[in-house]
């Protein structure tokens, strides 16, 4: 690499970052304007998509980027919604809600600030991961999918049957709706940051090295397990964070919304978006979000050509289960493949090519 | 616990573990074959109730007639379901062919849903599994006894079809090798349609048997059998058609016991056979009755 070349990655990389910064802020204000003048539905979907996002990155992460298919996201997101939702109601609303049987000592006194909750939802999920880690990462393939779909269930059982932490299947109500664009966003982008930077770093290196061929990678000093379950325990911290903001926007959550379902829509996000792409991750997410909105009229009744035709209540997921076997037959690479955008690839293919090269050559 | 409960519930024991594994033959056999996780068979299972109640609800089929309908019709479905969703990816990543059968799955539910309706329909009971015997103390429904009887009876079937026709001889030389077989002149994927076949005509059997148990049909009712089922095919040794049987009547009987000996933990049912499922992972991979795992 000559000087003339370095100089020009430099500044290729300024660039870059500036392009990222400006798009950020345009980004941020359009949230700033959606704030005040989009209706609640369109927030509500917008606040939907951010949370999808944070999700399916972090899916993407241990999925994707390290090749595990893990199917255990619902756990997570149930454990990082329990800790935060069990933080943020104050003790006088915890012992109204816990009817059958009262909430135990130390979580029946506690009430932390909503960020604090997050941060806490964070780490416990983090924590489990890592305890699940263990036995997980003794096996592979079809079977560490199995023993994640396990954990989830277990953990579903658990949120259903240990009543004095959990509330049964009552679940927990009354939750303050803390969560708004702000947040949402604002975690989103930073799950995106830390998963774009990992992947380029060194550990990123590892991660895909030990999904395309976990001996070779070992043999090249990769220490398979550790990368694992770093991918594993960070996309699990993501997810609990999510988790918390996801049970503070909805202001209610019980045992029955985190079934396995939650992980089959984010299975089919990641493998719409391409399957160890965080780009693609993005974009199918924001098509699953404003896509099942639109799908959402397949399910009223509806008029066509003067037929009356009543509402089917279960035909998005008919569509969606159809869409992710489609996709696997015959665009098993998704809408990015492994690609990534970058604005060297966006500015070499638009007509302002010129006006950023400097006019040089 | 005295020993006419405990008798009680070791015969409940038996007749559940009886329908995990004829469900869990048609995983193992499936996986042994194409090193498939068939996630929608618990699905192919609610089919086959919902099939068995049309015919006789709607139709007013005799009870028999509409069973073996139903099996008819189930069996057919397997076999389309490999043709149209699996063999497209059969050469693909198992991961791809893992992720399409979780759609499948998806689809199979979503669509009873859709059509059918989300509310449980009661399933009937013919007279002749629904009597009930006292024999000293203990009070039996007769399903309890046909159902260990019937899976017996087709387990030993099943097993001369794999050890004494040329087709059996066939799909256990696929297990070995698909590759060589095929060199052989064998027809593959008549062979894998086969097994695909067999696998469902007998989860027919067990989702029947499991409808008329708890006596309704609903769209979401395969998804617990089937993952308890799975957890059954590993614990026997998947791959293994005895094995699974074997691994299903334990975990039936191990699930009620314990739920008998702790009532507090009856909230947990449905965890348990996951733990089990982790902790043979961990401790004896193989299962029961398997061959070691050659790594390839």
């Amino acid at each position: 690499m000559n000087q003339e070349s370095r100089k020009s990655a430099h500044t290729h990389r300024w660039r870059n970052r500036l392009l990222t910064l400006v798009s950020l802020g345009v980004f941020a204000l359009y949230l700033l304007w959606a704030e005040h003048n989009a209706s609640d539905y369109v927030i509500r979907i917008l606040n939907n998509t951010a949370i999808f996002v944070t999700l399916a990155v972090s899916y993407n992460l241990i999925n994707g980027i390290t090749g595990q298919l893990s199917l255990g996201p619902n756990a997570f997101i149930a454990i990082g919604a329990y800790t935060s939702a069990l933080l943020t109601l104050s003790p006088a609303e915890k012992q109204l809600s816990f009817i059958i049987e009262p909430i135990i000592w130390p979580l029946s006194v506690i009430q932390i600030p909503f960020i604090w909750t997050l941060v806490a939802a964070g780490i416990v999920t983090a924590f489990f991961a890592f305890l699940m880690g263990f036995p997980v990462f003794r096996v592979r393939g079809d079977y560490l999918a199995i023993v994640t779909l396990g954990f989830g269930e277990v953990v579903r059982a658990v949120a259903n049957n240990l009543q004095t932490i959990t509330n049964g299947p009552l679940g927990l109500k009354g939750l303050r709706a803390y969560t708004n664009l702000w947040w949402s966003w604002g975690f989103a982008v930073f799950t995106v940051a830390v998963v774009v930077r990992l992947i380029k770093s060194s550990f990123g290196l590892a991660m895909k090295a030990t999904r395309e061929n976990e001996v070779a990678a070992e043999a090249m000093g990769v220490n398979a397990f550790r990368i694992n379950m770093l991918a594993f325990t960070l996309s699990a911290f993501f997810q609990g964070v999510a988790g918390g903001l996801l049970a503070h926007l909805i202001t209610t959550i019980s045992p029955t919304l985190f079934t396995f379902f939650f992980t089959f829509n984010l299975l089919t996000i990641i493998v719409a978006g391409g399957l160890g792409s965080t780009t693609g991750a993005v974009i199918g997410s924001v098509l699953f979000s404003f896509g099942g909105e639109w799908l959402r009229a397949v399910e009223e009744p509806m008029e066509i050509f003067g037929l009356d035709i009543p509402g089917v209540p279960g035909m998005r997921m008919v569509i969606f289960s159809i869409i992710l076997i489609f996709l696997m037959i015959f665009a098993r690479r998704g809408i990015m493949g492994r690609n990534e955008f970058s604005w060297d690839w966006l500015l070499e293919r638009s007509p302002l090519s010129r006006v950023f090269r400097g006019g040089g050559k | 616990m005295d020993l006419q409960l405990f008798g009680q519930q070791l015969i409940n024991g038996i007749s559940l573990g009886a329908l995990y594994g004829l469900i869990a033959v048609g995983y193992t056999m499936v996986y042994g074959i194409i090193r498939l996780i068939n996630f929608a068979h618990g699905d192919i299972v609610m089919m086959s109730c919902y099939f068995a109640f049309f015919g006789y609800a709607l139709f007013n089929l005799p009870w028999w007639v509409a069973f073996l309908g139903a099996t008819a019709l189930t069996t057919l479905l397997g076999m389309l379901i490999d043709m149209g969703a699996y063999r497209p990816v059969r050469s693909a990543p198992r991961i791809s062919a893992l992720i399409t059968a979780i759609g499948v799955s998806f689809l199979l539910e979503n669509f009873a849903l859709v059509v059918w309706g989300g509310r449980p329909k009661a399933f009937f009971r013919p007279d002749i599994f629904g009597q009930v015997v006292t024999l000293g103390d203990v009070h039996i429904v007769l399903l309890s006894i046909w159902t260990p009887a019937i899976t017996i009876s087709l387990l030993l079937a099943l097993l001369y079809i794999i050890h004494r026709t040329k087709a059996g001889i066939a799909m256990r030389a696929l297990a070995r090798d698909m590759e060589t077989t095929r060199l052989m002149g064998v027809n593959v994927n008549r062979i894998i349609s086969l097994t695909f076949a067999l696998g469902s005509s007998m989860a027919a059997a067990g989702g029947m048997m499991w409808a008329m148990k708890y006596p309704q049909v609903n769209p979401f009712l395969g998804v617990i059998p089937g993952l308890k089922a799975f957890v059954a095919a590993v614990l026997g040794g998947i791959g293994n058609v005895a094995g699974a049987v074997v691994g299903g009547f334990v975990l039936g009987v191990a699930e009620i016991l314990l739920v008998a000996v702790a009532p507090a933990l009856a909230g947990y049912r449905d965890a348990i056979a996951f733990v089990v499922l982790i902790v043979i992972l961990l401790f004896r991979p193989t299962g029961i009755m398997g061959e070691p795992i050659v790594d390839k």
